[in-house]
């Protein structure tokens, strides 16, 4: 549903919240490999659960954020390669 | 009536409820959050109560610290607004039992309307009709498909101490039951902390048509009017109007008779809603749920009779007798409300931000109801809801001309707000026309990314 992405080199993908949140579910973990779509984290603002996904699939290599976490937008969840 | 009354609430709905108890020469007690410090409901009070950190659990959803604010403030009364505790037998009877009055329903109503199977088999009981669904609260996929089988698809997926659209889903056959239910039972869970499901026969195309009732000082049950609820997204209420263009005046009279046996089914005091779906096409409803509280959107209520209804909950609280004499006002001309919301117009995703800029407008008809203004910051704490927009005209075509200006005129900045997608509700056909159902939104944005 979540798609705050940026491309970082060819094979990396930056996943970063797209709003102000609490870090409601971490979902996988570091090294985990993922599909398109897959869910990483689930968010939640507003009384709002928000599944935040990865567009491209891969291995994630870095997760940055813990549940309780207070994200800002724009802030790093993840990063999948 | 009341010297005191402690509002436990906070945004548009805590400065609504307190804006009548000041009118009415009551002393009005605010609480708030440490999120709140500044928020325009404490500012307007005249005194205010800290209850604890921004997070619900531990400020308006705390019963113990609530009700300690409203022991130390000297109040004699406490109104719940909607949402928090409002809908909490147990913090209703913790009022009551502190020697306080309630305005609202008594406990024991709360919790039969609030455990929605119990619900349901006390309204057909009472000869309300219902959809065809469990008459048991399920807790096991099997037992739900099992069930299903006797009640046909497409079906819809609630909990049963659910509310709020949180959580619901429709499945159209056993696949999509059963992922529908797994979804329902962790959400249930964790929002309302019981996994008991319930499912129910599913009316496409259907309008959401609610009645607002009063139950009396003197046991009397009076409705009030319709409200048509159907503008949704996620289940959730985005606009409502009054009366509803989908009712004709006989399924009106049917609707009202059958909300007035509701509430007496319950012994019904204060103000609550009965909530129903309507088939248009056969001019057919059935029951949904009983809000036991004054709803979000009131307004178009009071726009349309002339009433405070938040006048009559204190009253009724009170033992009084209602401003009205035998039959409440006969509702004239019609309202539309608009629920401005922190969210992004397109997908309806939270915006939390700081509000640089705030314009209401204003105008005949024009009433707005606002928890915010310029300067305040809207968290990611609470519900997205910033201000209520309503008009009213002596004729609906009337009332939208009115929103269409009074909309153009509302301004906000910072966060990200739904008013741009009102705009495209306005010109809408089938908004217009009055001829839509609660799937108008699907329609609207899927037309938009064509």
């Amino acid at each position: 549903m979540e798609r705050a992405i940026r491309k970082v080199g060819p094979m990396a993908e930056e996943v970063r919240a797209e709003m102000v949140a609490n870090v409601w579910k971490v979902v996988v973990g570091e090294g985990d490999s993922v599909e398109a779509g897959d869910t990483l984290v689930i968010l939640e603002s507003m009384k709002m659960e928000i599944p935040v996904v990865t567009e491209d699939g891969g291995t994630v290599s870095s997760l940055v954020v813990n549940e309780g976490d207070i994200v800002q937008e724009g802030d790093l969840i993840a990063l999948v390669e | 009536m009341f010297e005191t009354v402690l509002v436990a609430n906070r945004g548009e709905i805590a400065r609504r409820v307190l804006r009548t108890v000041r009118r009415l020469g009551i002393k009005g007690v605010a609480v708030y959050s440490e999120a709140d410090e500044s928020a325009l409901h404490v500012r307007e009070a005249d005194d205010a109560v800290l209850l604890g950190p921004a997070p619900p659990a531990q400020s308006y959803l705390d019963v113990e610290r609530v009700l300690e604010a409203a022991l130390r403030s000297g109040a004699e009364a406490v109104h719940p607004g909607y949402g928090f505790l409002s809908e909490s037998s147990r913090f209703a009877a913790a009022v009551i039992d502190a020697g306080l009055a309630w305005i609202g329903p008594s406990p024991d109503a709360i919790e039969r309307m609030g455990d929605k199977v119990n619900a349901r088999n006390t309204m057909a009981a009472a000869g309300v009709p219902v959809a065809a669904g469990t008459t048991e609260p399920l807790h096991d996929v099997e037992a739900a498909v099992a069930a299903a089988r006797e009640i046909g698809f497409p079906l819809m997926v609630k909990a049963v101490a659910g509310g709020g659209g949180i959580g619901m889903a429709v499945a159209d056959d056993e696949a999509g039951l059963r992922a529908a239910f797994e979804t329902a039972r962790t959400r249930a869970q964790r929002f309302f902390g019981s996994p008991s499901i319930l499912i129910e026969r599913y009316i496409p195309h259907a309008r959401h048509v609610e009645v607002q009732v009063l139950g009396l000082a003197d046991g009397r049950v009076v409705a009030l009017g319709e409200r048509d609820c159907s503008v949704q997204r996620r289940h959730q209420k985005v606009a409502e109007e009054t009366p509803s263009p989908g009712v004709t005046d006989v399924l009106r009279g049917q609707m009202l008779a059958a909300a007035v046996r509701a509430g007496e089914a319950v012994g019904y005091r204060n103000a609550g809603t009965v909530e129903c779906l309507v088939n248009p096409a056969r001019q057919e409803f059935v029951f949904l749920e009983m809000n036991t509280r004054l709803q979000v959107e009131h307004p178009v209520t009071e726009l349309v009779t002339g009433l405070d209804l938040v006048e009559e909950q204190l009253r009724i609280a009170a033992g009084m007798a209602p401003t009205f004499g035998e039959r409440p006002p006969t509702p004239r001309g019609a309202a539309i409300e608009l629920r401005v919301y922190a969210e992004d117009p397109k997908r309806f995703l939270p915006g939390p931000g700081t509000i640089t800029s705030w314009v209401e407008p204003v105008g005949e008809g024009i009433r707005v109801d606002a928890g915010y203004t310029k300067g305040d910051t809207v968290t990611l704490y609470y519900d997205p809801l910033l201000a209520k927009l309503c008009v009213w005209g002596a004729t609906r075509a009337e009332a939208i001309t009115r929103l269409e200006e009074a909309l153009a005129g509302f301004t906000v900045e910072g966060p990200k707000v739904n008013l741009a997608f009102f705009t495209a509700l306005l010109a809408d056909e089938r908004f217009r026309s009055g001829d839509y159902d609660t799937g108008i939104i699907g329609h609207i944005m899927g037309e938009r990314h064509k």
